[in-house]
C-alpha cells in the first residue's frame, strides 16, 4: 500500500508549482490556470484524507471546492474578456489603474 | 514494490511534471494542454485512491467543461506570442521563487522528517474506503448532512452565471 505522505507530498508540490506560476507569470489566463492547479491538489489532499480515515465528507468537499473553481473561471474568464476589450491587453503588469 | 506503488508513482510524476511544463510554456495553449493532462494523471490518483465518482466528475467538470471555457476564450482572444518567460524573470520574480521553495521545504519537512506523527497511524487506506467513493454513499451524505450546502451551491452558480453573462456584455454598465 502507498502510505499517505506520498499523496501529501504530491499535493504540496502541486500547490508551490501553481504559487509559482500565479508569482511569476504576467498572462492573466495562465494566472487563472496556476488557480485551477492549486485548487486541484487541495482536493486531492481531501481525497486522500477522506480514504486514509475512512469518512466521507472529504469526498462531499472536493464537490464544494469544484462548484465554486467553476463559479471562479466563469466570472474570471468575462473579466479577462471585459479587459481585453478596454485594454487590448491581458498582461496584468498593463492594468495598473487601481496600483498607486 | 507492489503494483499500486509502481501505478501511483507514475501518476504522480506526470501529475508534477505536467504542472511544472504548464507554468513554463509561452504559450497558453500549451499550458491549457498540460493543465489537462495533470487533471487525467489526478483523476487516475483518485481511481487509486477509491473515489470513482470524484475521478469521473474530475474528467466531466474540470477537463471537460472548465478547461474548454478557458481554452475558448484563449482562441476568442486570439493572443499573440509574447516574450520569452526568461525576459520577465528579475529580481522579484526570483524573490518569490525563493519564497515559495521555502515554504515547499518547510511542508516536507513537516512530512517527511517528523517521525512520531498522527500522520504515520495512516499507512494503509481504511477497510471502509472501498465503499466511499460510490455514488451511492456520497449522495447518501450530500442530501442528508450536507443539503443546506448543496443549495447554496446552487445559488452561487446561479450569481455567477449571471455575473459572467453581466460582464462579457458588449455594453458594460
Amino acid at each position: 500500500m502507498v502510505p499517505i505522505h506520498y499523496y501529501l507530498i504530491v499535493s504540496a508540490i502541486m500547490f508551490i508549482t501553481g504559487v509559482v506560476g500565479v508569482l511569476t507569470r504576467r498572462n492573466a489566463i495562465i494566472i487563472f490556470m496556476c488557480i485551477e492547479l492549486m485548487l486541484n491538489s487541495v482536493n486531492l489532499t481531501f481525497v486522500a484524507f477522506s480514504s486514509y480515515l475512512g469518512n466521507a465528507t472529504g469526498q462531499i468537499f472536493v464537490f464544494f471546492v469544484m462548484a465554486v473553481a467553476a463559479a471562479e473561471a466563469a466570472v474570471g474568464l468575462a473579466i479577462v474578456i471585459a479587459l481585453f476589450r478596454n485594454k487590448q491587453t491581458v498582461q496584468i503588469t498593463e492594468v495598473n489603474l487601481l496600483k498607486w | 514494490m507492489s503494483s499500486e506503488m509502481v501505478f501511483f508513482l507514475i501518476l504522480a510524476f506526470i501529475a508534477v511534471s505536467s504542472g511544472i511544463l504548464m507554468i513554463t510554456r509561452v504559450n497558453p495553449v500549451n499550458s491549457a494542454l498540460f493543465l489537462i493532462l495533470n487533471f487525467l494523471a489526478l483523476a487516475g490518483m483518485y481511481l487509486t485512491l477509491h473515489a470513482q465518482f470524484v475521478a469521473v466528475i474530475q474528467i466531466l467538470v474540470y477537463a471537460g467543461a472548465i478547461m474548454v471555457l478557458v481554452l475558448f476564450v484563449i482562441m476568442l482572444l486570439n493572443l499573440q506570442d509574447n516574450a520569452p518567460l526568461r525576459e520577465h524573470i528579475r529580481a522579484p520574480q526570483l524573490l518569490s521563487i525563493g519564497a515559495a521553495a521555502v515554504v515547499l521545504a518547510i511542508l516536507l519537512q513537516v512530512l517527511l522528517w517528523n517521525s512520531g506523527s498522527t500522520l504515520d497511524a495512516l499507512r494503509t487506506q481504511s477497510p471502509q474506503a472501498a465503499n466511499l467513493g460510490t455514488v451511492e454513499s456520497i449522495g447518501l451524505v450530500l442530501f442528508t448532512e450536507y443539503v443546506l450546502p448543496v443549495e447554496l451551491t446552487a445559488i452561487l452558480l446561479l450569481v455567477a452565471m449571471i455575473g459572467a453573462v453581466v460582464l462579457a456584455k458588449k455594453r458594460f454598465p
